[in-house]
């Protein structure tokens, strides 16, 4: 017998058993290999799950950690892995009651950037996903005051994106000067 | 009584509040709607000190952007340094030696010291208190100096590396903490004779800028400000990173949420500090403060000059696209530092670059909590509240 066969199984975790037995269509992907488990849901029912995690009192993930985004247009691999979705929205979730964390990522694709926002859920979203907002550009819907944070309100752009360059755009040497006739 | 909102009367004014005032302790700037002397409305504004960090992380090796955390926290850079090199070697899949974890425990205690005891000064001389300034700041002098012999720098520290630290502590280096160790309790006590009891801080503080439990969870409150509503919530004991599941201490809470809570707890988590400290002197391993991997650490200089191994492995650390590598992938990692929960999401794309850094910052999440702690109250409590977050510009606008 191969040797490899019988190493011990890991057992599921909890969240990852729930979520396959409440929410399998939603569930495009899931991991547990580095201590936290992440999982990537579809978009249609991010707002069903996020609230499914919040509240069910096994789990209780009532602390959103955090919101973000990656722009995954230079990583071929996670590209073809999620139908060249451009972006993954990242939400980093914390549960006092199991005292462990949890990754959501949702697939969001370039033609379309709306996602339900979370703010209805948690006070918190609110400027994680403004700030989400202004860096890529992602519309989060339902958001009370979806306004830039950290750029300037007349900023054009979305400083992030890889397609943005670190000096470039904005730079004293991308100015049209006139050139003098020296 | 009549609460804040009963008395208003209807007629409002609008007083901006930043980004340039003395009080904000950086370019923080509050729009506030004031009827009289309450306030109706808060608007916090963010971004004035946006410098870039995470574009920046996209473009620096791992150890090039341990420099760029210095500037993010700039009250308890030690810790910034170790909160990053954790989540990149988590990253990595590495253990550092325990001399090293033993080390960094040291200093990010240390950095917790020193930046509770600016909040300290700051804080208090927001509200008028100078003498309690001038003492916190004799007591952060001392531990700067044991920063400056330590790393070199007393702000600008970059004392960790991937896989290791900077150097070992200097000699002699025991017996400066041990000796600032034994003198600060009765330094704290002063400030605490002046302040705890003292009827205008009292008066200035308590009930003021008070947040409940639940929304404290519901705005993403963490560290102090968290645990002044009575969550005792912290990393160090709740997912114990390096070395700190073998050293005991207490995790204070509040009852109350509001500003006079927030200054117990950083006053007690200063005590409890000390007493880690002291532990970690107590049992401090020897042996190497790097990892034994030529392929993530330098090696020594004697053997960068006087073996060709050694010279190629140096070039190699240092040559873009030779360096550290961590395996594809993305990992999150949170360490508790001065300000509550300092996080880091680092997606690798298994090159020498990271492909996004991501900062999760206390100070951003604290500074949107502030309207709800300001609104209903008076336009004076702003400076009392802001104080006792303790918001960094550097951290919040990254």
């Amino acid at each position: 017998m191969n040797e490899e066969n019988q190493v011990e199984e890991q057992p599921k975790p909890l969240i990852l058993e729930k979520l396959e037995a409440n929410h399998a269509d939603a569930l495009l992907a899931q991991d547990a290999s580095r201590g936290t488990v992440v999982v990537v849901i579809h978009k249609d029912q991010v707002s069903a799950v996020l609230e499914y995690l919040k509240t069910d009192p096994e789990l209780a993930y009532t602390f959103l950690v955090d919101v973000t985004a990656v722009d995954n247009s230079q990583m071929e691999s996670e590209l073809m892995q999620f139908d060249y979705a451009r972006f993954m929205v990242v939400y980093q979730l914390y549960s006092f009651q199991g005292q462990c964390r949890l990754r959501v990522k949702v697939p969001v694709h370039e033609n379309d950037l709306n996602i339900p926002s979370a703010t209805g859920l948690w006070k918190s979203a609110n400027w994680l996903e403004r700030e989400t907002y202004d860096m890529f550009g992602i519309n989060f819907e339902g958001h009370p005051d979806l306004r830039r944070i950290l750029m300037p309100d007349d900023f054009e752009g979305h400083p992030l994106r890889k397609d943005y360059p670190l000096r470039g755009r904005g730079e004293r040497e991308s100015f049209n000067f006139e050139k003098q006739n020296v | 009584m009549q609460s804040g909102l009963e008395r208003a009367t209807g007629e409002k004014m609008v007083l901006n509040f930043g980004p340039q005032h003395p009080a904000t302790h950086g370019t923080l700037r509050i729009v506030l709607e004031l009827d009289g002397e309450t306030v109706l409305k808060a608007t916090p504004h963010a971004g004035y000190l946006h410098t870039g960090f995470e574009k920046l992380g996209e473009h620096l090796d791992y150890n090039q952007y341990i420099v760029v955390t210095d500037r993010m926290n700039y009250l308890s850079p030690l810790s910034n340094n170790f909160g990053y090199v954790l989540a990149v070697e988590q990253l990595l899949g590495i253990e550092v030696t325990k001399r090293c974890q033993y080390i960094r425990i040291l200093m990010a205690e240390l950095s917790r010291l020193a930046d509770h005891l600016l909040w300290l000064g700051t804080a208090a001389l927001d509200l008028g208190a100078f003498s309690v300034f001038l003492y916190s700041f004799r007591e952060r002098e001392k531990l700067y100096s044991i920063f400056e012999k330590t790393t070199g720098a007393r702000l600008t520290t970059s004392y960790t590396r991937v896989g290791g630290v900077l150097r070992d502590l200097y000699d002699g280096c025991e017996e400066d903490v041990r000796q600032f160790i034994s003198n600060f309790p009765k330094a704290l006590k002063e400030t605490h004779t002046l302040l705890t009891r003292n009827r205008i801080w009292m008066d200035r503080t308590k009930g003021v800028g008070a947040i409940s439990a639940a929304d404290a969870v519901d705005y993403g409150l963490t560290g102090p400000c968290l645990r002044a509503t009575g969550v005792a919530h912290d990393i160090r004991k709740a997912e114990p990173y390096s070395s700190y599941d073998e050293v005991t201490f207490d995790v204070p809470v509040g009852t109350n949420g509001d500003a006079y809570d927030r200054y117990l707890v950083r006053m007690e988590e200063m005590i409890q500090s000390c007493g880690i400290v002291t532990q970690v002197l107590d049992n401090m391993p020897d042996g190497s403060v790097n990892v034994e991997d030529n392929k993530i650490t330098m090696p020594d200089k004697p053997d960068a000059y006087g073996h060709i191994e050694g010279l190629i492995h140096h070039f190699k650390i240092v040559m873009d696209g030779h360096g550290v590598q961590p395996p594809k992938g993305d990992h999150y990692c949170a360490t508790e530092s001065p300000n509550g929960e300092l996080g880091f999401y680092i997606v690798s794309d298994g090159s020498g670059t990271a492909y996004r850094i991501r900062i999760r910052p206390p100070s951003f999440l604290h500074f949107q909590a502030l309207p709800h702690m300001l609104e209903g109250g008076m336009v004076s409590d702003t400076v009392a509240v802001l104080g006792s977050l303790n918001v960094i510009a550097g951290e919040l606008d990254r």
